[in-house]
């Protein structure tokens, strides 16, 4: 404070500031005194914001880490591994050729002149590496074909659950590892996109099971698929049917409300949720409408534009899974759902590694937290 | 969380792609930002140098605050080093700055040990946060990472060569943490002098082994001014919070009769390429470092230390927790073995004293015997006394009555003489 008695002195002295621009000297009270004078204890610097000109001597350069991280990002990459479940037909790889806006779905890639419905269920993974402006991501989709298209249908979730869990393994080895790799390779799935068939009414027991079961240990968004076959009123209807089902049953889809944040958090993501399961509609063909190319899907009625949020919800799926909530959904799998599968794992005794993958399901939920 | 470096070429499995069109994944970096300017970022810097050199001063400058720091006197006895947290911010990021000072480094007579608290500071940090990460219920994110990021190395600016203890503890620390070494109170050297007193710097950390922190030049953008400011080390600074009027502009500096010595004039000392380094340009590159090597090392050390391995002798994976519980198993059975050491001397302790007590108390009982024994004998010869005193006392009484007797009739016989005579005398 000595600091500003001399101002103040100095002030008398000579006429007018001088040196600060911009001080007068009347308004003692409320001057804004340049940062660089008051050193207050705790430091709590400002830009060259303040009034004055040119001097910036005030400016450290702290908040140019976010510049360093921004550049170690974009170095380093980004991993996203996406999940589709479904039942066949239900048009999983169409969307997540229209997500992507490329050829990403295994379908796509490997093109088998006929395609059988497996026996069982396959956990087939492909991965893509993309990049837009300068941000490079390996896009890994995981298709699991098979799922909920034989007659006894007990159980299925049981061989995805063994792979994600496989997965979330793989990562805490090579975490416990003593040499361990300077990045960890990140295989973990970080949301499942689960596809509802749109039948109008509710949903299915082996929706709920499967939801049910896989809720607890991954990102899960819902999708009612081919939602085109729908009015919007009874879209509506069946999304109302499905949200107080999933509450009825205690299943917290993406995002979830207990890994809100803060009240920012909770306000954007209440809205998200009023909205869930998205109806979609996905196409990766082009039509001319209203002398625009738009993706969509031409039919004698009309043509349905999948970007037009009128029309369908994919917009807000998109937006949601990649422009908003990408980063929020890896982290919440690498530090919520990765930590409890790591905190289960490490109080187990080393005998059964199986028991985890869907079987002993109950007995596991009696252990848990 | 971002993770593996994606390959320049693709590898088996993952093909290249071009997208049709915008798809919007080109907001990642900025959620990730978002996310951590949420979080608040935290830095570790430790200042190592003797009393004095300027330290606080330069933390002050470097921050453009004032810390509160307090002189330390030069009579330490030990090497301390005394750690203090900050919360700065600028614009919209928070940091969470800690300061950590020696104390009374150099100032001893006997400086061998004076690198110790230092390092084992810093182990200390990447011990708690190793433990952190070994606990079974972790909280990474949360964690307030208190270790180390960067290690500011004051030399003094003698002008001619390091002191043997700098040498000694840079490189004792250069496997721990970054070392950025700067040459204190640079105005003291002048130009030319200064030139020298670098490249003698350089060449003695080098042929000594010691590895200091080389900015960084994997990455374009920053490589070329990286290359530069990898030649001036080690920076010479200055360090300063009064302000001298130049011109007519205030500015940071040092006002001697013979002139002022501005901080941020590059052509009076190497302050700004400091900050430049520290801060604006490598601070993410140096906690990444201090993660990826420095603390990997010390964990792999720590690790095998305590008999943890990935492979056993025949090659194949050894889970963690296979050895964990074996060695868990090995420490119960070392416990209950001690505990049944501890018992068998407690009761051989026992006995011990047990026979002890017993020594003890029979040599009292022969005690009393004896003293009892000793009494008896001597009553026994009072009794002998006055025996033989009574004895001498009838004696003596009988002699006595004799006497007596043998008076009286010696009188009665005189007295009749005496009548007999007086009788006589009468005729």
């Amino acid at each position: 404070m000595d600091d500003c008695a001399d101002i103040y002195g100095a002030e008398k002295m000579t006429k007018g500031p001088e040196v600060f621009p911009g001080y007068s000297s009347s308004a003692m009270s409320e001057a804004v005194v340049p940062d660089a004078l008051v050193s207050p204890a705790v430091g709590s610097m400002y830009g060259e914001k303040a009034g004055g000109p040119t001097v910036d001597f005030s400016y450290v350069g702290i908040d140019a880490i976010l510049e360093q991280m921004r550049r170690k990002a974009m170095k380093q990459g980004f991993e996203l591994n996406i999940m589709v479940v479904g039942q066949s037909g239900l048009g999983k790889s169409t969307l997540m050729n229209t997500l992507f806006k490329s050829k990403v779905s295994r379908k796509s890639v490997l093109a088998t002149a006929q395609e059988k419905i497996p026996k069982t269920i396959e956990i087939k993974s492909i991965s893509h590496d993309i990049e837009e402006k300068g941000v490079r991501m390996k896009l890994t989709v995981i298709d699991t074909p098979g799922f909920g298209d034989q007659i006894n249908n007990e159980n299925c979730w049981q061989p995805i659950m063994k792979f994600i869990n496989d997965q979330y393994e793989a990562y805490l080895q090579e975490e416990i590892n003593i040499n361990r790799k300077k990045r960890i390779p990140d295989s973990r799935v970080h949301c499942c996109i689960y596809f509802i068939p749109p039948t109008g009414h509710c949903l299915r027991p082996l929706d709920v099971e499967f939801m049910r079961r896989l809720s607890k240990v991954v990102n899960i968004v819902p999708v009612i698929a081919k939602a085109d076959t729908l009015t919007l009123e009874e879209r509506d209807f069946f999304k109302k049917k499905i949200r107080e089902e999933l509450r009825a049953n205690g299943i917290d889809v993406y995002p979830q409300k207990e890994f809100d944040e803060d009240a920012e958090d909770r306000m954007i993501n209440e809205k998200i949720r009023e909205m869930i399961p998205f109806a979609v509609v996905g196409s990766d063909q082009e039509y001319q409408v209203n002398g625009r190319r738009l993706l969509g899907r031409k039919t004698k009625w009309g043509t349905i534009e999948v970007e037009n949020i009128a029309h369908c919800e994919f917009a807000y799926l998109r937006d949601l899974l990649i422009r908003t909530h990408m980063q929020n959904i890896k982290d919440i799998t690498s530090s919520i759902h990765y930590e409890m599968y790591r905190v289960r794992r490490l109080n187990e005794n080393n005998t059964a590694v199986a028991h985890a993958n869907g079987i002993p399901e109950h007995h596991l939920a009696a252990h848990e937290m | 969380m971002a993770s593996s470096d994606v390959a320049r070429h693709p590898d088996k499995g993952v093909r290249p792609l071009s997208l049709a069109g915008h798809v919007g994944f080109d907001s990642l970096p900025d959620q990730l930002v978002n996310k951590s300017i949420c979080q608040g970022f935290c830095f570790n810097i430790l200042c190592i140098g003797e009393t004095g050199i300027g330290k606080s001063t330069l933390m002050d400058t470097l921050f453009n605050t004032n810390f509160e720091n307090f002189e330390s006197s030069h009579f330490e006895p030990q090497v301390k080093l005394r750690a203090q947290t900050y919360d700065l911010q600028e614009s919209n990021v928070r940091l969470r700055l800690t300061v950590v000072n020696t104390v009374g480094f150099g100032d001893q007579m006997n400086k061998q040990e004076s690198y110790q608290p230092v390092v084992d500071y810093i182990d200390r940090q990447f011990e708690s946060y190793l433990q952190e990460e070994l606990k079974i219920k972790r909280s990474l994110h949360n964690y307030h990472d208190s270790r180390v990021h960067a290690c500011l190395y004051f030399i003094s600016p003698s002008g001619h060569s390091l002191k043997s203890l700098d040498l000694v503890t840079m490189k004792k620390l250069d496997s721990k943490v970054n070392i950025i070494p700067v040459i204190a109170k640079a105005d003291t050297i002048s130009k030319s002098e200064l030139h020298k007193f670098k490249i003698k710097i350089m060449s003695e950390l080098v042929s000594n082994g010691v590895q200091i922190y080389q900015f960084p030049l994997d990455d374009e953008t920053v490589a070329k001014v990286n290359t530069t400011m990898n030649g001036h080390l080690p920076f010479a600074v200055v360090g300063s919070t009064e302000e001298v009027s130049v011109g007519n502009k205030m500015v940071k500096a040092r006002q001697y009769p013979w002139g002022v010595v501005q901080v941020e004039n590059e052509n009076h000392c190497d302050f700004v390429k400091l900050r430049e380094m520290l801060i604006c340009v490598n601070m993410e590159d140096l906690r990444e470092q201090t993660h990826t090597r420095h603390y990997e090392l010390y964990r792999r050390c720590k690790l095998e230390e305590m008999g943890f391995k990935d492979t056993d002798p025949e090659c194949k994976p050894v889970s963690l927790q296979q050895t964990y519980e074996a060695k868990r198993q090995e420490f119960l059975v070392e416990l209950q073995k001690r505990e049944d050491e501890m018992r068998q001397m407690f009761v051989q302790r026992v006995k011990e004293k047990e026979a002890e007590l017993k020594d003890a108390e029979r040599e009292l009982q022969g005690r009393f015997e004896q003293l009892k024994r000793l009494h008896a004998d001597e009553k026994a010869a009072l009794e002998e006394k006055k025996r033989m005193f009574e004895d001498d006392q009838s004696s003596f009484s009988k002699r006595r009555a004799a006497a007596q007797l043998l008076q009286a009739q010696s009188l009665t016989a005189n007295g009749k003489k005496d009548k007999d005579r007086k009788n006589s005398g009468f005729m």
